[in-house]
């Protein structure tokens, strides 16, 4: 707790690209897929969507149901086809540090060190050099990386570099973190840890998350809301709220918890068995 | 120490087995000299300062030519990765020129810039393009939506992932066409300089071999064949150093 209020006073000096309002607004936004060979895709139809501003939101459904269409279109990486997508009342016209993200592959610059590859966005953000290395070094510090600020990401394990990722990320402090499976790649004892120091750092400094998965345990565990997403094309089969009270370590046992699960799997059974079923039919 | 001595033995053996074959007449000395009596016409040749005045001429050519292929090959085919039009409108050339023998453009560069070092520098930089054309358009094809989006939403402008992306993800397959262009640039300008040229090492060869001086023309040939090994150590020293990135 202390070095989180250390933060807190560095952050003064950064400004916020979107003050206070961070509202996303998803509005009858579809998208065409183009592959360079074979047909057109219909990733997403008409999906629909509020997201209120320090919101934790997980988008769950099968393989290609376009989740991470979705995650790429309000980061502003692909154009909009049809509907729209605002951000704090402006239109998304591109990608810009107010909304940061996280693969699910890490995406470090392998020819850089896990402090160059943080300190990356902080020159863009054009702060003083003194400010950014300790900035650089206060997000080492909280994801737990001190002693491998020299290191390059070949070196590191996969949770190392996923959280060299995530402080990457954070340092630009932007309002809205949006995360592309970020612990897909991770084995499970490294996930579940991953999962709550997550949720630790999002609750000592709120954000709108968007974190895209298709594990239901993880979604429940993470959001206030899961919007499940049907089979191609992707539309919005329902929204569950999920809040749950996180910090009791036996939230897990809970029968409150373990119907939940149970309710968003039965949603996403579904969907499951008929992407299944198509790609049976492709194949 | 003994890693270098386990590494060199080999050229040791082959060394001794030279000196011996034509000492023993197993090969006739006229088609090749002993070893050492090489070894003495490349030190005379080195003590008159012939060897090194057609050396440098040589080292200056190829350098010159790889110099111009590396920059300019590097950035065409970054930009033909980058930009689709420019690959629409070089594309096609690049491929049409790839099969091309380069030594068949020896008569047409000497015909266009003459004798001198111009025409060799020419050669070398049309002939090393090609591997680091190559070389960087495909590393730069293949690099990471992701680490792109990523720089892009950390606020980087397009240009500036041009560079700062793109670049450094096309420099391992760029830097291993550079390699292949380092030895193509030494096979040019030897075939170009026993052709077309009045100085460098390739027309020591070609002077001495005509003149029936065949130990001063084996010190030229070991001359060439030390300066490319040692060329292609120190190049994968720093290629090595470049990408120590890599795992």
């Amino acid at each position: 707790m202390m070095r989180y209020s250390a933060l807190r006073g560095q952050r003064a000096g950064v400004r916020r690209i979107v003050s206070g309002n961070s509202n996303i607004v998803i509005d009858k936004v579809s998208h065409l897929y183009r592959p360079s060979r074979g047909r057109e895709v219909l990733a997403l139809d008409d999906v629909s969507l509020e997201i209120r501003g320090q919101e934790f939101i997980a988008l769950l459904g099968p393989s290609g149901c376009g989740k991470s269409t979705l995650l790429y279109l309000i980061g502003g990486f692909l154009a909009t086809g049809k509907g729209s997508i605002s951000v704090g009342g402006k239109p998304v016209a591109g990608p810009g540090p107010d909304r940061g993200i996280v693969f699910q592959h890490f995406a470090l610059f392998p020819w850089k060190t896990v402090r160059a590859n943080i300190l990356y966005g902080l020159e863009k953000l054009g702060l003083p050099r003194a400010e950014r290395e300790r900035r650089a070094q206060s997000f080492i510090d909280l994801v737990g990386l001190r002693g491998f600020e020299d290191s390059y990401p070949s070196q590191l394990s996969g949770g190392m570099k996923q959280r060299a990722a995530i402080a990457r990320t954070l340092a630009i402090d932007p309002a809205i973190l949006l995360m592309d499976e970020p612990f897909g790649a991770l084995d499970a004892q490294t996930r579940n840890l991953m999962q709550s120091e997550l949720l630790a750092i999002w609750q000592r400094s709120p954000k709108t998350v968007i974190f895209v998965t298709h594990d239901v345990r993880e979604a429940v565990y993470l959001a206030d809301r899961v919007v499940v997403m049907s089979a191609r094309p992707g539309r919005v089969k329902a929204i569950v709220d999920t809040k749950f009270d996180r910090s009791d370590s036996d939230i897990f046992k809970t029968k409150a918890f373990i119907d939940k699960i149970d309710e968003i799997w039965c949603l996403v059974r579904d969907e499951a068995l008929k992407a299944q079923a198509r790609e049976d039919e492709s194949a | 120490m003994t890693g270098a001595l386990h590494r060199y033995l080999p050229l040791v053996i082959l060394a001794l087995l030279w000196e011996a074959a034509t000492r023993l007449g197993i090969v006739s000395t006229l088609a090749l000299p002993p070893l050492s009596q090489v070894l003495r016409a490349a030190y005379d040749l080195a003590r008159s300062g012939d060897l090194l005045t057609n050396a440098a001429a040589s080292l200056y050519r190829a350098g010159a030519g790889l110099a111009l292929s590396i920059v300019i090959g590097g950035a065409l085919g970054i930009a033909m990765a980058w930009w689709r039009p420019v690959n629409v409108v070089v594309g096609p050339l690049v491929e049409l020129f790839y099969p091309v023998p380069k030594s068949a453009l020896i008569p047409v560069t000497a015909l266009w810039l003459g004798f001198g070092d111009g025409s060799k520098i020419l050669l070398i930089f049309l002939g090393c393009m090609i591997p680091v054309t190559l070389g960087a358009f495909n590393g730069a094809r293949s690099s990471d939506q992701a680490l792109i989006w990523s720089a892009r939403s950390m606020g980087a402008s397009r240009l500036r992932v041009l560079w700062d992306v793109v670049v450094p993800s096309a420099l391992p397959e760029l830097l291993n066409g550079v390699r292949t262009a380092l030895a193509l640039s030494f096979v040019l300008l030897v075939s170009a300089e026993l052709i077309v040229a009045r100085s460098g090492l390739g027309y020591m060869i070609g002077f001495l071999g005509a003149g029936g001086t065949y130990d001063g023309m084996f010190a030229a040939v070991l001359t060439v064949a030390f300066l490319g090994f040692v060329a292609d150590r120190i190049y994968q020293r720093l290629m090595n150093r470049v990408l120590q990135w890599r795992e």
